[in-house]
């Protein structure tokens, strides 16, 4: 146990230490989700309707969960790149604790999925996005969103080992990640939505989450339990993370 | 290369370092292998594989893309396991002992694996912290590395800026780390040019001569002739032959003569002249034919004299030992490197 701990950290520090060398990774942490925060605000925002809230207010919860949901594709992309490059088979050969390469890399996607956060909600204050809850709630917020990350991490991890190339990888988890996010309740009110778009937003995690958020950021009434997004969060992990332990048996070929 | 800076300590797991005595008692071997299956759905990777390496010597696995070679490294390394029989390293059992095993051997692999996006310091330091050495203790093994491969002045620059020489010897630094007595080499020179390759050539015996076993892998003929005590031919699952380099020349007889003609279109014929002088087929190939001759005296006057009976013109003609691509061509009957492309004459109809 205690192996697993130390080896999946230094799997983690390896992952941290290298991000800042592979420029083209650090700008889609840091001024990808800016740019996006900065269209929909400013190019978006004044013909979408959002009752109760300025459009700032309402994009800044929404675009958070989007953007953490992405922040696992340094995963799926490493991971890819580590079992074509024979760094697995290094990693295997060696005595250390073998789910500490998962664990390692998701774990450095914890700070990198901080660090993106911050970044976001800093810019997020800086246009006109203000908390209107205490100290407590916008805590908890970002302890949601830091589990929700998480969450797709584990599935990020699976979809970057499912593919052949880094490339792959990269897109896989773009087609089947960024449709599930704009279905949602993330940048505009589900109630606009055409009726089969709108039924399956409304049961859609990111909606719940974004809702959840919305909560504990704005005061807004949680359709349902903030719970519930936690919870949609733990089973994600409960799904994902085995699914991609076992393709990692398999693609490691052990 | 200098080697002062490091001295390997081996021991091995029983008294009786002797090669030959390990040869003979499959126990006393380094890596001691038997019956060893695996296959991929319905591909049979490994039909059934019989090695042994004994203490301090080289085996080289030679054979072609495909041969198996590569599962032999991997269920050897941990990496795989094996659907039948039974694999030993140092005493210890591929399957049952995996953890201690992992101890006490090193990898290199076909692909350098290194992380690019690290230094050579930080690759080594890694490794050395999933060995379970303390940071301070893996970093200073680190540079002691780095210094035994004359890296030390790449030590702080990311492994994408290493040329291909200075990233295997990176990866194979990083298979030493935890200083082996047993080392995996999975085609260790593929892909570098001349000099890198001359380079790791004496790197590794310079291993082997301070008590390093070593398996290694290798499509070139040469390099398992320049490096290995043993060498097992491998296709298709099998061990064809295993022997030390002159023994598998022995195998296939007697010298080559080799004559290189004049105009291709009479290789059928200059074969059907010289074909009495050898116990198998001449082999042909565009303007050479091969024949293995029976006997070295008086060989060259009898094939000009054969090939003048026929009104074969001839342009060259010389007699050689045989080397291994002629046993692997005996062994195989196609070529090891598969853009060699010889082909087997055919007896005259």
């Amino acid at each position: 146990m205690r192996r697993l701990v130390t080896d999946t950290m230094v799997i983690a520090e390896r992952n941290l230490v290298r991000l800042p060398r592979a420029p083209e990774l650090l700008l889609a942490f840091t001024v990808q989700p800016i740019m996006f925060l900065l269209l929909f605000r400013y190019v978006f925002g004044g013909a979408i309707r959002t009752p109760g809230y300025s459009y700032v207010d309402y994009l800044v919860p929404g675009i958070t969960v989007q953007n953490i949901a992405f922040g696992g594709f340094v995963t799926a992309i490493g991971l890819n790149e580590d079992l074509h490059k024979g760094l697995i088979d290094r990693f295997r050969s060696l005595p250390m604790a073998r789910p500490a390469v998962l664990a390692g890399r998701t774990s450095a996607d914890i700070l990198t999925n901080a660090l993106s956060a911050t970044i976001l909600v800093v810019t997020g204050l800086i246009i006109g996005f203000s908390f209107h809850t205490g100290l407590p709630e916008a805590i908890a917020g970002f302890g949601l969103l830091m589990l929700f990350g998480y969450a797709f991490s584990w599935v990020f991890a699976y979809l970057g080992m499912l593919v052949s190339t880094p490339e792959a990888a990269n897109s896989v988890g773009f087609i089947a990640v960024f449709p599930l996010t704009f279905i949602s309740s993330a940048f505009v009110p589900v109630q606009s939505m055409p009726e089969p778009l709108r039924a399956f937003a409304e049961v859609n995690p990111f909606t719940i989450t974004v809702d959840a958020m919305r909560s504990l950021w704005l005061g807004a009434p949680a359709r349902n339990n903030v719970w519930e997004a936690f919870v949609w969060a733990l089973v994600i992990i409960a799904v994902f993370a085995p699914l991609a332990v076992a393709r990692y048996r398999h693609a490691a070929g052990g | 290369m200098t080697c002062d800076a490091e001295r390997f300590r081996h021991q091995p797991p029983l008294a009786g370092e002797g090669a030959s005595a390990a040869v003979d008692t499959p126990s006393a071997a380094a890596v001691s292998v038997r019956g060893l299956v695996k296959s991929y759905g319905a591909v049979r990777a490994l039909a059934g594989v019989d090695l042994d390496v004994a203490h301090g010597t080289v085996l080289g696995l030679l054979g072609p893309n495909g041969a198996g070679k590569t599962t032999i490294v991997r269920i050897l390394t941990t990496l795989l396991t094996p659907d039948a029989g039974r694999a030993q390293v140092l005493g210890l059992d591929v399957a049952r002992d995996a953890a201690q095993l992992r101890q006490r051997i090193g990898l290199a692999g076909q692909y350098a694996a290194v992380d690019e996006n690290l230094t050579g310091l930080e690759n080594l330091t890694m490794v050395g912290r999933l060995y379970g050495k303390p940071r301070a203790a893996a970093r200073r093994r680190g540079r002691e590395l780095l210094e035994r491969f004359e890296l030390l002045d790449a030590a702080n620059r990311p492994a994408k800026t290493y040329s291909g020489g200075m990233r295997r010897r990176l990866d194979l630094a990083a298979a030493l780390v935890a200083e082996p007595p047993v080392l995996f080499l999975d085609e260790p020179t593929t892909g570098l040019d001349p000099r890198s390759r001359l380079q790791l050539w004496e790197t590794i015996e310079l291993l082997v001569a301070e008590g390093t076993t070593v398996l290694l892998t290798t499509q070139y003929l040469d390099e398992a002739d320049r490096l290995a005590t043993e060498i097992a031919v491998i296709d298709q699952g099998r061990v064809l032959a295993s022997g030390t380099p002159d023994q598998l020349k022995d195998r296939v007889g007697g010298e080559r003569l080799e004559v290189r003609l004049e105009a291709i279109g009479q290789a059928e014929t200059a074969a059907r002249a010289l074909m009495a002088m050898s116990d198998d087929p001449p082999t042909m190939e565009g303007d050479m034919v091969v024949v293995g001759v029976r006997r070295r005296d008086g060989a060259i006057v009898d094939a000009v004299r054969r090939l003048d009976e026929a009104a074969v013109g001839v342009d060259d003609i010389t007699l050689r030992r045989p080397t291994l691509d002629d046993v692997f061509l005996a062994l195989t009957g196609h070529a090891a490197e598969a853009n060699v492309g010889a082909r087997s004459g055919e007896g005259p109809g």
